[in-house]
């Protein structure tokens, strides 16, 4: 078996309160992404998702600790912190982030800011660099001589395809795209969804896709992981997650998420609300609002447990299932 | 159109509302014509007590400006609104004062849309006061029972709270129930879930389907044709500042007869992996409301256009294939 | 069960949101958390507190002759004597009164003049705004000193004159920054939604966006105080003062009319000089550390050097 090419092992992060006390925002996080795989790490406001992805690019704040690891081609990068993980940014890992408008310095040109990554990192410069430049605007849709305009003039979907360029200007094997179009109309973040998916395929990029938009996830991405005040409740194929879930809280999201097909379905409310992060969590997290807990969840905190092909979920409704021999 | 044949408590004809936009100093010497920004550019509908109306679009169709018009919250350039049979586009401020009590609005935003400076009970009793509606004690009880209506009870949990101490969705009932303590027959609602998570939006937008039902009309605003989809009884579907496509809503979405409609309704994602189909995704993004061609406005990005679509302005009418007389499209293909 | 009352429990156990930073800071907060503000504040309330209390340490007039002019500090008389023979210690603490007193009032009239304009032109816009503001700039653009020192040569030196003349001409950076405030709350979707509802002009500036403007314009008055005390010290000092009563400025002013730089008389000269800097910059730390945590923009915390830590994992922490 081949090394995965991302392996995320135990991942936790905590934030120092302004009030003393720590948030523990994530809480043991463990997943893995192939090269060329497109995954998609899904959850509500809170559940620790983006703070997660940040993490694998080591871009937290100073009042973050991290400790687990995460391990490309086999090396963690997170051993040392700051110097380990800071040469594998942009060239290895790049990132797409939400509001594209927050990736650009507004009174550079888009050309010199897809230019910079490339010169800072040393693989072009000068003329070459521009073009390179102009190709990868080109790639996504852009017309090279907009290289020369300013971010204000770009309209939404443009500046999101100029942020995608940008993240793959040192030529990344993994792109990460943090609500790449929760901001766009829908036919916008159609367009930029099929041009995630057809880069992810020339490149042969993985792509971890972080959002809380289920239905995106279910038509772009192979595999997802459900993830939870800070954990990850499943973990599966996308196919598998929809049609077998075997965690509450995966069914229900579904089912709260209106579809156009479902006409008459009624859509539900998960009642209640994620538990806070900042005090130890005793046993199931989403147990106060499950709809099928039982005797163990109040006190005995599910673990993650394979369930099937490649699929793992932190359920005690699980623990009947023997696990297969590892391998 | 009403069922029985009297008028509908809102009805609004050729709505127009234009915002002037700046030509520049170049563009004042050089005396270029005024540029304007068609927002609402025609808008005709109308809407019963106890119906749902999902007003669906991409960003810079004109949806919310419509919206806004109607309520009189924004300056219309043309049209009429008739609320309850009452023309209320000419009304001025002062006269417009009771019918506020009326027609009510709740925003996308619950995170800003109260004053966090306010209780919760405050906010919720502002609207009597400023009718000057019921004694103290009367307002005390309006304002308990509006909470309880946008479901948070007990109320006595909520009245002295403040914004910040309670969640997005929360904030959300707090303003719905502001909205209802004055009783209104027509509630506007903007995008009313689209900034909280999905699985609290269900529990609001159930409020507003149960208030429907008891007989409040209900406009709501929204891109999320999903959404539109589960709750409305009717769509309207919005371009560049007009109707394109309207009827009921399982009609609509099930048999879309407008390109602009289908073409929409084929890229919204789906949550099951095996329903992928073929989204049929249109080239560019939607142009800007200002230079908009005297002919069908959709026919730049269209795939189905043809020559006869750049020499006529297609009025809604009834399409060959709908299956339902109140269905109609702007297209003279279809 | 019906959805409202399934919505009702489930509002219920609608957890709390955590996002603190949407919590509007109010200024005791601030004051009480912000080195820089304490300090100012504690600057202020030492010299307000000698102020109040200088009827009571202070026996007698303070100007009447103690002992020989220019006496150098002793065991009684701490800072000496002036000019005139007056114990420099009264006559330092009547100064406080009057300059605090000048100070605050000239900062009250800025404050209000500033904000009203600020508030009108910010709510209404328009004609009202562009007429406000172009007279804002016209009296920007008059320099302050000069005018305060025609004003005062013209309309007589008497205290509420300088008071006033002080006031008429600190209010524009007020009414600024009160207009840019305003116009931005006025856009505020609560704002919005309330004049949706029917409420008139008057209970949206009162209610909503007064309450708002508030803390900035407490802030700003807070620095005007600076402002005007230095400004009164500084009129005083020409002497255009109020001939009748004792400030930090009139002490400057006599003790260099009184040549004691000559004299050697240093105590004559810098404990007023001292008192007048202590206080501006007590006013200025504390109106400065308020204007700059009310305004969340002005947040540099993401320039920060400081890495993430990485913590070893404390081993596994589930069995497999």
């Amino acid at each position: 078996m081949t090394t995965p090419l991302l392996e995320v092992e135990d991942l936790n992060v905590w934030f120092e309160l302004p009030s003393g006390g720590e948030l523990h925002a994530v809480r043991g996080i463990s997943f893995e992404l192939e090269a060329g795989e497109r995954f998609g790490l899904v959850g509500e406001s809170g559940c620790g998702k983006t703070t997660a992805m940040l993490s694998i690019m080591g871009l937290l704040p100073p009042n973050a600790t991290v400790a687990g690891e995460v391990r490309l081609d086999g090396e963690n990068i997170l051993a040392r912190g700051e110097e380990t993980v800071s040469p594998h940014r942009w060239n290895d890992i790049a990132m797409v982030f939400q509001g594209a408008m927050n990736a650009f310095n507004p009174v550079k040109t888009v050309g010199s800011q897809i230019e910079e990554p490339m010169e800072l990192h040393g693989i072009a410069e000068g003329r070459i660099a521009r073009r390179q430049a102009e190709e990868l605007l080109e790639r996504v849709g852009i017309p090279k001589d907009r290289a020369d305009r300013f971010p204000h003039e770009f309209s939404g979907g443009m500046r999101q395809r100029a942020a995608i360029a940008m993240a793959l200007a040192c030529e990344p094997r993994i792109l990460l795209a943090d609500e790449p179009t929760t901001a766009l109309d829908v036919m916008v973040q159609a367009q930029i969804l099929e041009l995630l998916v057809s880069l992810a395929a020339d490149f042969n990029l993985a792509l971890l896709l972080v959002t809380h938009d289920l239905p995106i996830v279910a038509q772009v991405c192979d595999r997802a992981a459900v993830m939870y005040a800070g954990e990850v409740a499943e973990s599966a194929s996308i196919d598998a997650l929809f049609h077998t879930p075997k965690h509450p809280y995966t069914r229900l999201l579904f089912a709260a998420t209106p579809d156009l097909r479902a006409g008459g379905e009624r859509v539900a409310s998960i009642p209640g609300a994620p538990p806070r992060l900042d005090k130890p969590i005793v046993g199931c997290p989403f147990q106060p609002r499950c709809d099928r807990a039982f005797a163990p969840c109040p006190t005995e905190t599910p673990l993650l447990k394979t369930v099937g092909e490649r699929h793992v979920a932190a359920c005690h409704l699980n623990d009947h299932v023997r696990e297969p021999a590892t391998a | 159109m009403s069922t029985n044949g009297s008028h509908s408590l809102l009805e609004v004809e050729d709505l127009v509302a234009r915002y002037p936009v700046g030509r520049g100093v170049v563009g004042a010497v050089t005396r270029q014509p005024k540029l304007e920004v068609r927002a609402v550019d025609g808008v005709s509908f109308s809407l019963d007590r106890g119906e749902m109306l999902a007003l669906v679009g991409e960003s810079g169709c004109g949806k919310t400006s419509t919206a806004q018009s109607v309520l009189r919250l924004i300056e219309t350039s043309g049209g009429s609104i008739r609320f309850d049979g009452q023309e209320i586009s000419g009304l001025s401020t002062k006269e417009l004062r009771p019918l506020r009590r009326r027609m009510q609005i709740v925003y996308q935003d619950p995170y800003e849309s109260l004053d966090p400076r306010f209780r919760v009970g405050a906010t919720i009793e502002e609207p009597l006061e400023v009718h000057k509606v019921g004694s103290r004690q009367e307002r005390r009880e309006a304002v308990k029972a509006a909470l309880e209506l946008a479901g948070l009870t007990p109320a006595e949990l909520y009245i002295d709270r403040y914004p910040h101490e309670l969640s997005g969705g929360q904030r959300q009932r707090v303003a719905i129930a502001a909205t209802l303590v004055l009783g209104p027959e027509l509630l506007v609602a903007d995008e009313p879930v689209s900034m909280l998570d999905v699985s609290v939006r269900a529990g609001i937008l159930s409020i507003l389907d149960e208030l429907r039902d008891k007989g409040l009309a209900v406009l709501m605003i929204t891109h999320d044709l999903s959404t539109a989809a589960h709750y409305a009884d009717r769509i309207a579907v919005m371009y560049l500042g007009r109707i394109v496509e309207e009827g009921p809503t399982r009609e609509v979405i099930e048999n879309p007869q407008h390109p602009y409609t289908r073409a929409l309704l084929s890229v919204v994602p789906k949550r099951d992996p095996r329903e992928r189909g073929t989204p049929q995704i249109l080239r560019g993004e939607t142009p800007n409301s200002i230079h908009i061609p005297p002919w069908c406005r959709f026919q730049p990005r269209c795939p189905m256009a043809i020559a006869d679509c750049k020499t006529v302005d297609p009025e809604l009418r009834r399409p060959a294939a709908s299956t339902h007389p109140e269905h109609r499209a702007a297209c003279i293909r279809v | 069960m019906s959805a409202s009352i399934q919505g009702g429990a489930a509002a219920a156990t609608e957890g709390v949101d955590v996002s603190a930073s949407r919590r509007p800071r109010s200024i005791r907060q601030i004051a009480l958390r912000e080195p820089t503000a304490i300090a100012g504040l504690a600057i202020i309330a030492f010299f307000v507190l000698v102020a109040l209390l200088e009827p009571i340490l202070v026996t007698g007039d303070p100007k009447a002759k103690v002992g020989p002019i220019f006496e150098p500090p002793s065991a009684t008389y701490p800072l000496g004597l002036d000019g005139g023979g007056a114990n420099m210690v009264d006559l330092l603490m009547a100064g406080a009164r009057v300059s605090l007193l000048v100070g605050f009032c000239a900062a009250l009239v800025s404050a209000f003049i500033g904000g009203t304009v600020g508030l009108l032109a910010g709510f209404y816009g328009g004609k009202v705004d562009v007429t406000l503001m172009r007279m804002t700039d016209y009296v920007i653009v008059i320099p302050d000193i000069p005018l305060m020192i025609v004003a005062a040569a013209l309309f007589g030196r008497s205290l509420t004159n300088i008071i006033i003349i002080i006031g008429i001409i600190y209010w524009t950076t007020t009414a600024r920054l009160i207009r840019a405030q305003v116009l931005s709350v006025r856009e505020r979707v609560y704002v919005k939604r309330a004049r949706a509802l029917g409420a008139g002009n008057g209970r949206l500036i009162f209610k909503h966006i007064l309450p708002q403007v508030a803390p900035l314009l407490v802030a700003n008055t807070v620095l005007l105080v600076a402002y005007a005390i230095f400004a009164e010290t500084f009129i005083t000092f020409l002497g255009l003062g109020d001939p009748s009563v004792i400030s930090w400025g009139r002490l400057i002013e006599n003790a260099f009319n009184d040549d004691a730089i000559l004299n050697d008389a240093w105590w004559a000269i810098i404990p007023p000089g001292l008192c007048v800097t202590l206080v501006v910059l007590g006013a200025t730390l504390f109106g400065q550390s308020l204007e700059d945590a009310l305004n969340p923009r002005l947040r540099v915390g993401h320039l920060s050097v400081r890495r993430f830590k990485v913590r070893p994992l404390r081993g596994k922490l589930d069995a497999e």
